[in-house]
């Protein structure tokens, strides 16, 4: 999961924190990031399904789009900035109610994934969206957008201070305590928590498949954040390599792997993300290729494996019992919560029904596997608050 | 007794002919947790050099290449349950396979441990 380049690496605010807690600093998506702490991927990723991980994911794209002008009224002022992003993407945007958080898709015209991301509708404000994207892609992601927003809103970069995650099933008894009121968000929710005279955007949402949090904050008051949250006994930080096994084994697609330009919603088994509205208007990017998947004309679908022995990495072949080539690994890896190889990849739908055996070439070598439901481990999200 | 390290960081502990071949604790340590391993087979011929070992960390899979030419007399066969051993105690009970030398000049081409700390320093 490290990526190199030619391009200087960039640092993230909280790079000395990293190093002072003895995170071992890797490049990814151009930047230095802690890929473990010293206990270990293993401590790092059991730790965060027990009790509370906190991580930096500064690399990411957080950013806002806002409404040129002063809309007549909130309302009027959330669909004229729904209306510039819908175009762009699968998801229903316009039906976001204020301060709702949404995972959707950036599509180009055959359908195919430019970014997996999440928009949000400001709480506050009619006509702001909360839009965070990859860190690999996020560059091209502003620039696309931006070029379709034709004047009519403003694209501001949220990106030069921290964005941490809090994942696990105490982050909202620890996050709570720091900041009252978190724990009345539902999951995929966020809102503007004030705290030691900044202010923070809080979501309820994250990649490991957990109940937790993402937050926002800017640049001076990020490290003083991070210890405050680093504070709580129940609280370890929690690296990269972590952050890779958590989310396979939640299920969760990462960009660049298991989601490319090539690769479309449904073929990705991401049709949730692909609204009942917008399928009926048809009205975004590779419409009819999508429809027609929707239909049943597929030629691959992603897949979780349980794979027998040792792990299956990114490009293993996978094929069918009679030892013809059916399809390839996106991502795999050893599941530290189920001890065993798990992986994800595309196979030909004929191929993809849970239960269904199959084998991977691993070194040259078949090694028995077998198709089985997403998530490998159950999500535990929070879907209703508390009051 | 004499142990010798590649600049791959396999070490080899030599008593004679006799040689037990594991990964130095360096290597452990930036492998991170480790979760498989492949081990070579009994009466397996292997060249200096050879790949003997695949140790999977949860990131990635690295090869473990033979520091000397012999016959593999004995496996780790402990590794199976438990692959961590190779970061609790990779020169004790984390060892991975037992050698017969071909030819102790070989040992002359490996580090000792004065060079393998400066290599790893």
């Amino acid at each position: 999961m490290s990526e190199s380049s030619n391009e200087p690496l960039k640092s993230v605010v909280l790079n000395d924190e990293h190093v002072k807690a003895g995170g071992r600093m890797v490049p990814f998506s151009g930047y230095s990031l802690p890929v473990q702490y010293p206990t270990g991927i293993i401590t790092e990723h059991k730790w965060t399904r027990e009790h509370a991980g906190l991580f930096d994911v500064s690399h990411m794209g957080p950013s806002f789009v806002v409404i040129e002008g002063t809309p007549a009224t909130p309302e009027a002022g959330h669909e004229a900035v729904a209306a510039l992003l819908e175009p762009l993407v699968v998801g229903d945007i316009r039906n976001l109610k204020p301060g709702q958080l949404r995972y959707t898709l950036l599509l180009n015209h055959e359908g195919g994934t430019r970014d997996d991301l999440m928009i949000g509708r400001s709480p506050l404000f009619g006509g702001s969206l909360y839009v965070i994207v990859n860190a690999g892609t996020k560059d091209l992601d502003w620039a696309h957008i931006e070029a379709h927003l034709g004047g009519k809103a403003k694209l501001t970069r949220a990106d030069d201070g921290a964005l941490l995650a809090l994942q696990g099933p105490e982050a909202v008894a620890v996050l709570d305590a720091i900041l009252p009121g978190v724990a009345n968000l539902s999951f995929m929710h966020y809102g503007p928590f004030d705290w030691n005279g900044t202010k923070l955007i809080v979501s309820r949402s994250g990649y490991t498949g957990e109940d937790g949090f993402e937050i926002l904050c800017a640049r001076d008051h990020a490290a003083t954040l991070w210890n405050a949250i680093l504070a709580d006994q129940r609280v370890k930080p929690i690296g990269l390599g972590a952050r890779d096994s958590l989310r396979l084994e939640a299920g969760l697609p990462l960009y660049g792997h298991d989601l490319d330009d090539t690769v479309s919603p449904i073929e990705a088994g991401l049709n949730f993300a692909v609204s009942k509205r917008r399928r009926e208007a048809a009205d975004f990017p590779g419409a009819s290729r999508i429809l027609s998947e929707l239909a049943g004309n597929m030629s691959r679908v992603r897949v979780g494996l349980f794979v027998e022995g040792a792990p299956a990495r990114e490009g293993a072949t996978i094929v069918d019992e009679t030892g013809t080539g059916i399809g390839r690994v996106t991502s795999g890896g050893f599941a530290p919560s189920l001890s065993r190889a798990i992986a994800l990849g595309f196979v030909d739908p004929r191929h993809a029904a849970p239960g269904t055996r199959l084998k991977v070439a691993v070194r040259d070598r078949l090694q028995p596997a077998e198709v089985t439901t997403l998530p490998f481990v159950p999500h535990r999200y929070v879907r209703k608050a508390a009051s | 007794m004499t142990t010798k390290y590649t600049e791959d960081h396999e070490y080899i502990r030599v008593d004679g002919t006799a040689g037990v071949v594991g990964i130095t604790n360096y290597a452990q340590d930036q492998l991170g947790d480790i979760v498989f391993v492949e081990l070579p087979t009994p009466g397996q011929k292997l060249k200096k050099g050879d790949e003997a070992a695949v140790v999977e960390s949860v990131k990635a899979a690295s090869e473990i290449y033979s520091p000397v030419s012999g016959t593999v007399t004995e496996v780790n066969l402990g590794l199976q349950a438990e692959p961590g051993l190779i970061n609790t105690a990779p020169d004790a009970a984390g060892w991975i396979y037992k050698i017969t030398l071909d030819d102790v000049a070989e040992l002359d081409t490996l580090l000792d441990d004065a060079a393998y700390a400066k290599h790893t320093a």
